[in-house]
């Protein structure tokens, strides 16, 4: 699964502001510190203003500031500000509906969809941190000493 | 150390104030029922009797039902079993209820329970931990997902009997 570039900015902007709760950031430094344009990153921050999540002030010293609780903010309220999260609602008219194959694969596309909804709307700003914080990808020493278990089903 | 000595464990949270963590007893019964009807709108008397026999008490080993208390007064509880070789896997700490009094969440009441039970569960020899909840339930994933966990390597797979 793959965001839309600016879902991907628009997390990074939110997860850095709130990373750094005292201090108003400006979208050039964000943008810099992820290597991302600068130009596309205002746009994006336009929106999250628009959205409520972020606040703007201007003049010298102004910058962003993350507007909600981090611990209330899920990775879903700030991704459906740029796409579309979740099974589709389809019509009746849609063509695809038209025959079971299509019914059939719409099934599964809805569960899939389902899936990503339910870890978006699960996972806050504030977990995304400690997980940045915890950082489960590096392997630990003691998983890395343990034998592989062989595939095995029930 | 024994069992009970090692899950009784004092902690202060500048939040709520001093929380004990212990294991429920038999008298905690009402107080449970009570808690479980406020939360969820039902009284489910025979269901919290059975579940006690099975999962509360100090002798048991490898079932843990626990309480969060503050000030003589139930604000949450616990429950989880280490439960072995299902699905072809070693032995893992399952957890299968978590519930804290709605005006005191938010507060680490639950990140309290829950270390005390992942602590129960180091000690009982066990390296995972893992639990299974509906998907439209956003506030306790949430909740789970705060604590560090994942999604697992199964999938949860279901079918309407005719």
């Amino acid at each position: 699964m793959k965001l839309q570039k600016a879902s991907s900015f628009a997390l990074y902007a939110v997860l850095e502001l709130a990373a750094n709760p005292t201090s108003q950031l400006s979208g050039t430094e964000i943008a810099d510190k992820y290597g991302i344009s600068a130009h596309h990153l205002a746009k994006v921050l336009r929106d999250l203003g628009r959205a409520g999540i972020v606040d703007a002030a201007r003049g010298v010293g102004g910058g962003y500031r993350l507007a909600v609780n981090p611990k209330r903010l899920t990775l879903f309220d700030v991704i459906q500000v740029f796409e579309p999260v979740g099974p589709e609602n389809a019509s009746k008219d849609d063509p695809e509906l038209a025959t079971d194959a299509g019914c059939a694969l719409r099934m599964v596309l809805d569960e899939l969809d389902d899936h990503a909804l339910a870890t978006f709307r699960s996972i806050t700003i504030s977990t995304m941190l400690k997980s940045m914080a915890r950082r489960p990808w590096v392997e630990s020493p003691r998983a890395a000493r343990r034998p592989r278990k062989a595939a095995s089903s029930r | 150390m024994s069992n009970l000595a090692a899950m009784t464990t004092a902690i202060t949270s500048g939040k709520v104030g001093a929380i004990r963590i212990r294991p429920a007893t038999n008298s905690d019964l009402p107080e449970l029922i009570a808690l479980d009807e406020e939360v969820t709108g039902l009284a489910k008397r025979k269901y919290w009797k059975e579940t006690f026999a099975r999962y509360g008490g100090r002798r048991k080993l490898q079932q843990f039902f626990l309480i969060a208390e503050q000030r003589g007064r139930i604000e949450g509880f616990i429950i989880g079993e280490v439960r072995s070789w299902e699905f072809g896997e070693p032995p893992c700490g399952w957890v299968f209820a978590v519930q804290v009094r709605p005006k005191t969440r938010v507060k680490g009441v639950g990140t309290q329970l829950f270390e005390a039970l992942c602590a129960a569960f180091r000690r009982a020899g066990v390296e995972k931990v893992r639990t299974m909840l509906a998907r439209d339930n956003h506030l306790v994933l949430s909740f789970f997902r705060s604590q560090g966990m994942m999604a697992g390597p199964f999938i949860e797979l279901e079918t309407t009997l005719d």
